[in-house]
């Protein structure tokens, strides 16, 4: 699975964008922030205040709880801050 | 309807028109420009940067665009929206509405501010004489956002 990351939290974790093998059992964003944060420090800083997670299933707004496969292309970012 | 998501400024009179060259059913034109602001709080802004989710950006514009159009009686419309590095006085973000009358070209342009600070998938980052940090959320944006429904 393709996932990017922008702003802030792309600073914490350190890259833009990366292919992950999504786990058997993960199915969700939600399950996929988990099995992130399990991956380093630099994850768990990144998600540590999850109302200040947002995220998109192939360019759509989703909450936590939306379904994700290995083909969906997962982006995180903080709340929108433009305008 | 224009929607733009670009590094480039922009000239809002080249812009307005553009929307009305060779209209004269137009009675009303309302515009928007946010600017870069130097002070935030107590700090002194030396440089701003907009960061954005390009395959998201325009696409999200593209909707709160045609909700205003359902909504209003606008007859045409221009968002652009910049990103990258700027300083203060320069122009970030520019909504144009035209419409018959008044109240719709009004009305639809604060919709689409109120809707953009939300749901735009752009973050500013701020440079300031004690170091870089990236702007919180508002919570009152949120709320803005909630009057229109």
């Amino acid at each position: 699975m393709n996932i990017l990351y922008f702003a802030l939290i792309r600073e914490h974790i350190g890259k833009s964008s990366e292919t992950i093998d999504l786990p058997s059992g993960i199915n969700t964003v939600g399950g996929v922030i988990d099995y992130l944060e399990g991956q380093g420090d630099n994850y768990q800083i990144a998600f540590a205040q999850p109302d200040l997670i947002r995220a998109a299933v192939n360019d759509e707004y989703v909450g936590l709880d939306h379904a994700v496969s290995d083909a969906d292309e997962l982006a995180f970012f903080p709340p929108m801050t433009g305008g | 309807m224009k929607i733009s998501v670009q590094s480039d400024d922009f000239d809002i009179s080249e812009e307005i028109k553009q929307l009305t060259d060779g209209r004269t059913d137009i009675g009303a034109v309302a515009s928007f420009v946010g600017l870069v602001r130097d002070i935030h709080g107590v700090k002194k802004i030396n440089k701003l940067t907009l960061e954005h989710f390009p395959a998201m950006a325009k696409k999200e514009l593209n909707k709160i665009a045609n909700q205003a159009m359902d909504r209003w009686q606008v007859e045409d419309l221009t968002i652009i929206h910049r990103y990258g590095e700027m300083l203060p006085g320069d122009q970030i973000v520019l909504v144009i509405t035209t419409s018959h009358h008044r109240e719709a070209a009004f009305t639809a342009a604060q919709f689409i501010m109120d809707w953009l600070k939300t749901d735009a998938p752009f973050w500013k980052k701020e440079e300031t004489e004690d170091g870089t940090h990236w702007v919180a959320a508002k919570t009152d944006d949120d709320e803005k956002k909630e009057r229109w429904k």
